[in-house]
C-alpha cells in the first residue's frame, strides 16, 4: 500500500510541476491542482498507515490500549483541501477573466505590463 | 488577562473584517469604520506589546488544549512587535485607501478584504505551530489574490496571474515540508518541533524538509532567484496595495524563515552557507534591478528585493550582531517600505504619471511636500541621522566578526546602490524640469481632490514619515528592542518552556 502511494505521490508531483511549466492557462490551473493533491497525499502518507485502529478509546478504559491510527494528519488533509478548494475556484475564475481581458492564453504573451510607461 | 491581551489584535481584526461585510454597498460607512477600528487595533497591539515587555513570552492555548496537542497563539517580543508594526502600517493604509483608492474599487468590497489580509498578518505572527502558520499563510494570500485583482485592469489581470501562480506554489512548497516534517517527527507545535528535530537520527531528510520550507518561504519573501513575480505585479493594483504588500507580505516570509532557522533547524551550517550567498546575489539582483528601471514603483518592487538582502544576510549570520541588525532593519523596512508604496502612490496622483521620464519639477512646484517626501526617500538610503543607518553598522560588524566578507561587501554595495537610485529619483522626479504632458482625461489629479481626500493622502505619510524619524532619532530603544529580540532567537530555552510549560 505504501509503496502504491509513494509512487502516485510521485507521478502527482511530476505531472504537476511538467503541466505549470505549459504556456497555457488551463494546464497552469490543473498542474497547480495536480501538485496540491500530491502534497495531501503525501501528508497521508508521512503519517503512517495503520489500517483499522481507530483512536477511539472503548468506554470502560481510559486511555489507548494498542496502536491506532494517527487522526492528525487526516484532519491536516482536511484543512488543507478545503483551503485548496478555495484556491483553485478562485484560480478558475481569475484564468477566465484573464482570458476575457487580455484576448489569449498563451503565459508568454502577458508581458503588456512590463512594457507599459505612464 | 494575559491570554485576553494576546488574542484582542487577533479577534479585534476578525470582528472588524465581518462587521465590514454587513456595510458593503456602504463605502462612507466602511470609511469610518475601517480607519476607526484600525486605531484602536494600534490601542490593542501596543497593549500587547507593552504585557509582553514587561511579563515575557505570553501565550494561549485555543480550546484549552494543552500542547504539544492543541493549536498554541505565542507572542515572545519579536512577535509583539511585529503586530504592533502590522497595526501602525495598517493604520496608515487604511487612511491612505480611503483618499486614494477609486469608488469603484472600494464598492467591491475593498476595507473588508484589507482587513482580512491584516488579520492573516497579525495571526501569522503569533502561531505557535506550523500547520496554523500554514493556515494564516493561506489567509493572507487569499486576501491578496482579491486585493491585486481588484479592478480587473488589463495590467493587474497579468500581475495577478503570475503573483497567483507563484503564491500557490509556495503554497504547496510550505505544505510538502509540513509533511516531511510530521512524518519525521509526529509534532507539529514549533516548540515541540524544536525539541524533536534536533533528536531525528536521519539528517539527511532534516536537510530536506529545511530547504523546502526555504524554498516556500524564499518565494514569499522575494529572494534570488525566486523573487521574479514581485516586480511583475506590484505595480499593477492601486499604490495603497502595493504599500501593504510592499510593508508586510515580504517581510511575512522573513519572519517566518527566521522562526524556522532560529527555532527548528537550529546550527544547520549549512542552511546557513546557502542563506549567505542567497543574500549576497539577492543583494546583487536588486540592486541591479532597482538601476534598470525607470518605473517609479518597479524601483521600488526592485529596492524591496535588494533589501530582503539584508535580512537573509543577518539572518545567515546567526550572531548575536546579526540578528540584531536584522530586526532592526525589518522594523525600520516596515516602516519606510510602506511609505515610499504611498509616496510613490502620490506622486502618481500629482503628475499623473509614474514613469521617471514622465516626471519632473515637484520640487519646484511643491517644496514643502517635497521636504516631506525626502524623509521616507532617504531614510531607505541610510543616510545618518535617518533610520536605515543604524541596522547596517550591526549588520556590518557582524559580517566582519564571521568572517563573511564577500557578504559585507555586498551589504556596502546595496547600500551604495540604494544611493544612486534613490538620487536619481530625486533627480528626476523632484529637480528636474517637468516635461510638458497633456492631461490625462478622466484622471483625478491631486490637486483637483477635496480638502478631506487630500488630509486623507497626505496624513499617513506624515504619520510614517514620523515613525521613520522616530526610528532614526530614537535609535537607541530600537537597538535596545532589537537586542532584547535577538536574544531570546538565539536562546530558544525560554520560549519552548514558555509554550510546553
Amino acid at each position: 500500500m505504501e509503496v502504491v502511494l509513494a509512487l502516485m505521490t510521485g507521478v502527482l508531483y511530476a505531472a504537476g510541476i511538467f503541466l505549470i511549466l505549459r504556456r497555457s492557462f488551463v494546464k497552469l490551473i490543473i498542474g497547480l491542482i495536480l501538485l496540491g493533491n500530491g502534497a495531501n497525499l503525501l501528508i497521508f502518507l508521512l503519517g503512517r498507515i495503520t489500517k483499522g485502529k481507530p483512536p477511539i478509546i472503548p468506554g470502560e478504559l481510559k486511555t489507548l490500549a494498542d496502536a491506532y491510527a494517527d487522526p492528525v494528519p487526516q484532519a491536516l488533509i482536511l484543512t488543507a483541501i478545503v483551503i485548496s478548494f478555495g484556491l483553485q475556484s478562485f484560480a478558475i475564475i481569475l484564468m477566465k477573466q484573464a482570458y476575457r481581458i487580455l484576448q489569449t492564453d498563451d503565459l508568454d504573451e502577458i508581458r503588456v505590463s512590463e512594457k507599459e510607461e505612464i | 488577562m494575559s491570554q485576553t491581551v494576546i488574542l484582542l489584535p487577533l479577534l479585534f481584526q476578525f470582528a472588524l473584517a465581518i462587521l465590514l461585510l454587513f456595510f458593503w454597498f456602504k463605502v462612507p460607512v466602511q470609511r469610518v469604520l475601517s480607519i476607526a477600528g484600525s486605531a484602536l487595533n494600534v490601542a490593542f497591539s501596543a497593549a500587547l506589546f507593552v504585557a509582553v515587555w514587561q511579563n515575557g513570552i505570553i501565550c494561549h492555548n485555543a480550546g484549552n488544549w494543552q500542547p504539544p496537542f492543541g493549536i498554541v497563539f505565542v507572542a515572545d517580543t519579536f512577535s509583539a512587535l511585529l503586530v504592533l508594526l502590522t497595526a501602525i502600517a495598517g493604520l496608515a493604509v487604511s487612511v491612505f485607501s480611503a483618499g486614494s483608492v477609486t469608488q469603484k474599487r472600494l464598492k467591491f468590497g475593498y476595507f473588508p478584504i484589507f482587513h482580512f489580509l491584516l488579520l492573516g498578518l497579525t495571526g501569522a505572527f503569533l502561531a505557535g505551530d506550523v500547520f496554523n502558520l500554514y493556515v494564516w499563510f493561506e489567509i493572507i494570500i487569499i486576501s491578496s489574490f482579491v486585493l491585486i485583482t481588484i479592478g480587473g485592469e488589463k495590467a493587474q489581470m497579468e500581475g495577478a496571474v503570475k503573483y497567483f501562480t507563484l503564491n500557490m506554489l509556495a503554497s504547496v512548497m510550505f505544505l510538502t515540508a509540513i509533511a516531511v516534517l510530521y512524518g519525521l517527527t509526529g509534532a507539529l507545535n514549533m516548540a515541540d518541533l524544536a525539541q524533536k528535530v534536533l533528536l531525528v537520527p536521519n539528517r539527511e531528510l532534516v536537510h530536506v524538509s529545511a530547504l523546502l520550507f526555504f524554498v516556500a518561504f524564499g518565494i514569499k519573501s522575494a529572494v534570488f532567484p525566486l523573487y521574479f513575480w514581485l516586480p511583475d505585479s506590484y505595480h499593477t493594483p492601486p499604490p495603497a496595495v502595493s504599500a501593504i504588500f510592499a510593508g508586510l507580505l515580504t517581510k511575512v516570509g522573513v519572519y517566518a524563515l527566521v522562526r524556522m532557522v532560529t527555532l527548528i533547524f537550529i546550527g544547520d551550517s549549512s542552511l546557513a552557507d546557502i542563506l549567505a550567498v542567497i543574500a549576497g546575489l539577492t543583494l546583487v539582483a536588486g540592486a541591479a534591478g532597482a538601476m534598470m528601471q525607470t518605473h517609479l514603483r518597479k524601483i521600488f518592487s526592485y529596492l524591496i528585493i535588494c533589501h530582503i538582502g539584508y535580512l537573509i544576510g543577518g539572518l545567515s549570520m546567526l550572531t548575536q550582531a546579526g540578528i540584531t541588525g536584522l530586526v532592526f532593519y525589518l522594523v525600520h523596512d516596515i516602516v519606510v517600505k510602506t511609505n515610499i508604496f504611498m509616496v510613490a502612490g502620490l506622486i502618481y496622483k500629482i503628475r499623473g504619471a509614474n514613469s521617471l521620464k514622465n516626471l519632473g519639477g515637484l520640487y519646484a512646484d511643491y517644496p514643502y511636500l517635497s521636504l516631506l517626501l525626502a524623509i521616507p526617500l532617504f531614510s531607505l538610503v541610510g543616510i545618518p541621522p535617518l533610520s536605515g543607518f543604524w541596522p547596517k553598522i550591526s549588520l556590518i560588524t557582524a559580517g566582519m566578526n564571521t568572517e563573511r566578507y564577500v557578504l559585507t561587501g555586498l551589504i556596502l554595495f546595496a547600500s551604495f546602490a540604494t544611493l544612486v537610485v534613490i538620487a536619481r529619483v530625486w533627480a528626476e522626479a523632484f529637480w528636474k524640469a517637468a516635461p510638458q504632458l497633456a492631461p490625462r482625461e478622466g484622471f483625478e489629479y491631486f490637486d483637483d481632490l477635496t480638502k478631506t481626500r487630500r488630509a486623507f493622502i497626505l496624513a499617513p505619510i506624515i504619520l510614517l514619515a514620523g515613525v521613520s524619524l522616530y526610528i532614526g532619532l530614537g535609535a537607541e530603544n530600537i537597538q535596545a528592542l532589537s537586542l532584547r529580540i535577538a536574544g531570546e532567537l538565539l536562546d530558544a530555552g525560554p520560549y519552548i518552556k514558555a509554550v510546553l510549560r
